[in-house]
């Protein structure tokens, strides 16, 4: 069905690059800016520096480094824990025999239609009554499953073949050592797309972080951080494009090394 | 004594089974449904957390409330133009892009590029179109050279949320445009190769083929991008500094439900968070009908 490609297709599609892209490289350009210069269209190159950067990692007024470490270490930690608890339902949802599991995975499929701010109330509630403001614990340990995460895995595991339980147990292994040693092997597609879609998630976070560190600038992820950075340092775009960058960084670089799995699960599972 | 063996395995099954979805089950009743019976429990009571001793049964009076309530009302017209604006605007570009990307070499560079402000946190992208919406930034500048004088965008009642409506088309076509480019390639070749047969080229090929044929991924996109527009909070707190300003003209229904939640308001915020839920689900009610009608 392919024939001759107009070369307008081609305009197009460099165009919208370009819109795609520009707003990034102008805040590159930007954070090497020196601050007197941030609105100036053409600095001399003479006066780029990594000034912003060292400002960000060094200064003592800013707890960049602090905002930095949290952010990493939450989002592993969400990450490891939805991959361990989602990967065990999904599976015992798809290949166990038990009593029940059927209603309660309708269950899990009905929450997914309701809007996480709905509990925004309550969940501030019982996390401010146990003591879970305002640290690590109100920011993982809600977090830890996904339930549309639980039905991707569940997908993936009633897309596999049923022989191999059957040799497995004719081999005596117990239903522990059937999971650990024949399907987890196998299912790293969907252990790619877990890290992906809850890390990314994750790590852009911005109301619940908001919300579950508010008054305590020592536990404040990087977004959280960086839009507090904006309104103390109005002015100063040269350090906060600096920080908005580090903030992506890591992002593009996961996206770059996955970007097959990403593309794969956003076009079957329509997520973002 | 086979038959005890099997059983024991069954047994086994089923007990290591229950262990598996021990963690999600109480992670699903302890931070999920919990959390939302008692969210349409707290929506009944006039409820202040600052002042808690004062916690009274009022009925349906914070619904009722809702319909009164002009920063609610406010809050859910910002969010219906800026939805009613996104989606179909964001929709169309995605569509057009991945038809054009679909036909052209280098297909996987120009995913990459277009996909990269979806990944990018909302937080980074706010800030990056801060600046460049800034009074003296480098959209002002650059329509400066053809004598236009930019507004002061994110200051100004008027064009705050139009700004808010640029920044969040910018940042979502990309996700758009690669469910469609998956659903463009799902299209089987026999249909344009019958089509070819007939005559049909070009605009009418795409028009009577390939649009059609791509009704339902249309649909998922639709939906999705609506659900996600109902939903907005992040370019509004991050612009607005968390006021919805000004003078409301960027305050969203999330950001209306954070502010009464952080201001103590409980049972209010609550009744936010249900209207929020029910109109969501009114309004995918609604498509399903129209798509299922389309279909028959």
């Amino acid at each position: 069905m392919q024939k001759r490609i107009s070369p307008a297709f081609y305009v197009v599609a460099i165009g919208y690059s370009l819109i795609a892209l520009v707003p990034f490289l102008w805040s590159i350009y930007t954070s090497f800016k020196p601050t007197s210069m941030v609105y100036h269209t053409w600095v001399p190159l003479k006066d780029l520096s990594f000034g912003s950067y060292k400002y960000l990692f060094t200064s003592p007024q800013v707890a960049f480094v602090q905002w930095l470490l949290n952010s990493i270490i939450v989002a592993i930690i969400v990450t490891v824990g939805n991959l361990i608890v989602n990967t065990l339902a999904g599976y015992a949802f798809a290949r166990l025999k038990l009593p029940g599991k059927g209603p309660l995975f309708l269950v899990f499929l009905a929450v997914m239609m309701i809007p996480g701010q709905v509990i925004m109330v309550p969940m501030y509630m019982l996390l401010g009554h146990l003591g879970w403001i305002g640290n690590y614990s109100g920011l993982t340990i809600p977090f830890l499953m996904s339930p549309f995460m639980i039905f991707l895995a569940r997908q993936f595991f009633l897309g596999m073949p049923k022989e191999l339980e059957e040799a497995a147990r004719v081999d005596g292994l117990g239903t522990w050592g059937i999971f650990l040693k024949i399907f987890l092997p196998m299912a790293r597609p969907l252990m790619a797309t877990q890290i992906i879609f809850t890390f990314q998630g994750n790590w852009n976070s911005l109301m619940w972080p908001s919300l579950l560190t508010t008054g305590s600038p020592n536990v404040y992820t990087l977004p959280v951080g960086l839009n507090s950075l904006y309104g103390q340092y109005n002015g100063y775009w040269n350090n906060i494009l600096a920080g908005v960058l580090l903030l992506t960084i890591p992002m593009i670089i996961i996206f770059f090394i996955f970007q097959r799995q990403f593309v794969q699960g956003m076009a079957t599972s329509g997520i973002k | 004594m086979k038959l005890s063996a099997w059983k024991k395995s069954k047994l086994e099954q089923a007990m290591v089974g229950y262990m598996f979805l021990l963690p999600a089950v109480v992670a699903l009743c302890v931070f999920l449904v919990g959390p939302i019976f008692y969210a349409i429990y707290v929506s009944f009571f006039r409820y202040n957390s600052l002042n808690v001793s004062q916690k009274q049964f009022i009925g349906l009076e914070n619904f009722v409330h809702l319909f009164h309530d002009p920063m609610f009302g406010r809050a859910l017209l910002n969010t219906s133009i800026y939805a009613v604006v996104v989606v179909p605007v964001q929709t169309a570009i995605a569509l057009f892009l991945a038809l054009i990307v679909n036909s052209i070499k280098g297909k996987t560079f120009f995913r990459v590029v277009y996909y990269l402000p979806t990944v990018t946190s909302t937080v980074a992208t706010s800030l990056m179109f801060m600046f460049i919406f800034e009074p003296q930034g480098l959209l002002n500048s650059f329509l400066k050279l053809f004598g236009i004088h930019g507004p002061n965008y994110f200051n100004s009642p008027t064009f705050a949320l139009p700004a808010i409506i640029a920044l969040a088309v910018w940042s979502s076509v990309g996700q758009f445009m690669i469910i469609y480019l998956a659903g463009i390639q799902d299209l089987s070749d026999e249909v344009y190769e019958a089509a070819a047969l007939d005559g049909a080229t070009g605009w009418k090929l795409l028009r009577h083929i390939t649009l059609p044929l791509l009704r339902r991924t249309t649909f998922l996109n639709v939906v999705l991008s609506l659900i996600g527009c109902f939903q907005v909070f992040d370019q509004m707190y991050v612009i607005s500094g968390g006021t919805g300003g000004p003078l409301n003209s960027t305050l969203s229904v999330v950001l209306d439900l954070y502010n009464q939640a952080t201001s103590g308001n409980m049972g209010y915020a609550s009744a936010i968070g249900i209207a929020l839920f029910i109109i969501i689900l009114i309004l995918t009610l609604i498509q399903k009908l129209i798509f299922e009608r389309e279909e028959a």
